[in-house]
């Protein structure tokens, strides 16, 4: 079933540069892990903050769960923002509170204005929040300040808070750019249990080809604001590869994988 | 190459010494300033004031009177500060990059703190004066004009420094603005906040005694009055008390800082 679906979409920043996004259409079905891949300015985030209007369409269509996004009030703009979770490369905590709070922040899309203001969840809100933050493995941290915590451990403490707002989507904007090489495979273990347990959608926005091709179900490639490539990890080709990054895949030092025989 | 820009760094620190010891020469001369005159009467000035200013046994009795003004002086300046804090961090949220609604406000936030914060003190003392004549209120409305444009832009500044990340992750959550406000902006920036609070209390203080002299009340009016009446013990007895409020108060607001950090 389709979740998302995007059509014709453009975005201009400023009528003098070239278009961010030109004319992407593609659509999402649901549960599906969808990495982004493409070069440095070549759209992936742009492209990730359209689908919650982080950043406002300049021209086209998208549709989430059947509604049309681009012409929503504001109040169902915070509504539609409510079932799509959102983890960022700088994971984007407030340092300074405990991770228990930063979690409850994912229940903010649902509160009232005065509830939301004074901090007040309910019982039930709070009992899932323990319950996300252990599946996470952060019952230990859980009073601690986000600013104590390692980049691994934040990044954690992002996916909880996303989790928490029971969404449909999430979109992940480049969510292992700031890790090390075993953080990020955690995090990225955590994301494919995610979509595979939970059955929540993913687009994830990566650099890391070979990372790309080994979790996700489905790789769009983007190059200069427009999709180059659409489709399963093992149609990616060395020169597809090529085509997105606008390298020869060797001379990026990308291993495809032994299978497909490109490795030398 | 390198030692080109070692040498550039030399010439340059060269230029800028000779511009400033150009600048003295000149104002020396356009002021008609007699430097010889200028040395040695600041050397009178500490002997005189050695001799003449200190606090004696017999001012001491007016110790419970400077303390009554003193406290006036300390009351009004927290008031003011805190006052004008409430508005200040309103047009400041209005004004910030991560905050504002719309573009257009960080300008006007911007202009209206400048406004304020440029005009000099004494100046809003004697305007108001014209309104409310000699009176606590006039120092009151007078400290507050000043630090309200003064922590309107240092907390303008501390709100961007917080940066938009966390306000930017719980808009994506569907938080709405006042959410943000209170869950990512001012815990963020609080600790900073108060220290910019304290800060302006002291400072305010200090200033307090220079606008007491034109609006008759507190601290300042008592020295003004000791000293036109050429009781300069009892005037230096206000200076000393003042001066260890202001030590009392830093004291204090270091230690407040270090456990709000």
């Amino acid at each position: 079933m389709t979740l998302l679906e995007l059509k014709n979409v453009t975005k201009h920043y400023s009528p003098a540069v070239a278009p961010a996004l030109a004319d992407i259409s593609f659509s999402v079905n649901e549960g599906e892990f969808i990495s982004v891949i493409g070069p440095s300015g070549s759209g992936k985030t742009t492209l990730l903050r359209t689908i919650n209007r982080m950043v406002e369409l300049s021209g086209g269509e998208i549709t989430f769960a059947g509604v049309s996004i681009s012409r929503l009030r504001k109040s169902e703009l915070r509504k539609l923002r409510s079932k799509i979770g959102m983890i960022f490369q700088h994971y984007n905590l407030v340092d300074r509170m405990s991770v228990i709070e930063n979690v409850l922040h994912g229940r903010l899309g649902h509160k009232s204005t005065l509830a939301g203001i004074l901090g007040s969840y309910t019982l039930a809100e709070k009992e899932q929040a323990l319950r996300i933050i252990q599946m996470l493995g952060l019952d230990e941290y859980i009073n601690k300040r986000c600013d104590q915590l390692s980049g691994g451990q934040k990044q954690r403490v992002g996916i909880a808070r996303a989790l928490v707002q029971n969404p449909k989507l999430i979109l992940c904007d480049e969510p292992i750019a700031s890790l090390d090489p075993s953080s990020a495979k955690i995090i990225m273990d955590y994301l494919k249990n995610i979509s595979r347990d939970l059955g929540i959608t993913l687009l994830v926005s990566l650099h890391q080809v070979d990372i790309a091709l080994k979790y996700s179900d489905r790789v769009i490639g983007v190059n200069r604001g427009t999709i180059v490539f659409d489709g399963k990890p093992d149609e990616l080709t060395r020169e597809r590869v090529s085509e997105i990054y606008g390298f020869d895949a060797g001379d990026l030092m990308i291993n495809l994988g032994e299978s497909e025989g490109y490795a030398s | 190459m390198q030692v080109d820009v070692f040498r550039k760094r030399r010439n340059n620190a060269l230029i800028f010494f000779g511009v400033l010891a150009l600048l003295t020469a000149g104002a020396i001369v356009v002021t008609q300033y007699d430097v010889e005159k200028g040395f040695t009467s600041l050397g009178k000035a500490f002997v005189w004031g050695a001799a003449n200013l200190y606090p004696d046994v017999k001012s001491l009795a007016k110790l419970p009177d400077i303390l009554a003004k003193l406290r006036d002086t300390v009351l009004i300046s927290v008031a003011a500060t805190s006052a004008a804090a409430v508005f200040s961090l309103a047009l400041a949220l209005a004004g910030s990059r991560a905050t504002r609604i719309h573009r257009s406000f960080t300008l006007v936030a911007r202009g209206i703190a400048s406004f304020f914060r440029n005009m000099p003190l004494v100046a809003w003392a004697m305007v108001l004066m014209l309104a409310f004549s000699q009176s606590s209120l006039t120092g009151f409305l007078a400290l507050f004009m000043g630090s309200f444009g003064f922590l309107t832009r240092a907390f303008m500044e501390t709100i961007d420094e917080v940066g938009d990340s966390s306000v930017e992750a719980l808009k994506a959550t569907g938080a709405a603005y006042l959410h943000t406000i209170f869950q990512a902006v001012l815990p963020s920036s609080l600790p900073q906040i108060v220290s910019w609070l304290l800060f302006m209390i002291e400072t305010n203080i200090r200033d307090a005694t220079l606008v007491g002299f034109l609006t008759g009340t507190g601290i300042g009016f008592s020295f003004d009055v000791y000293y036109k009446a050429f009781n300069y013990h009892a005037a230096s007895l206000v200076v000393v008390v003042t001066v260890l409020t202001v030590l009392i108060m830093e004291t204090v607001s270091n230690t407040v800082r270090r456990m709000i950090l």
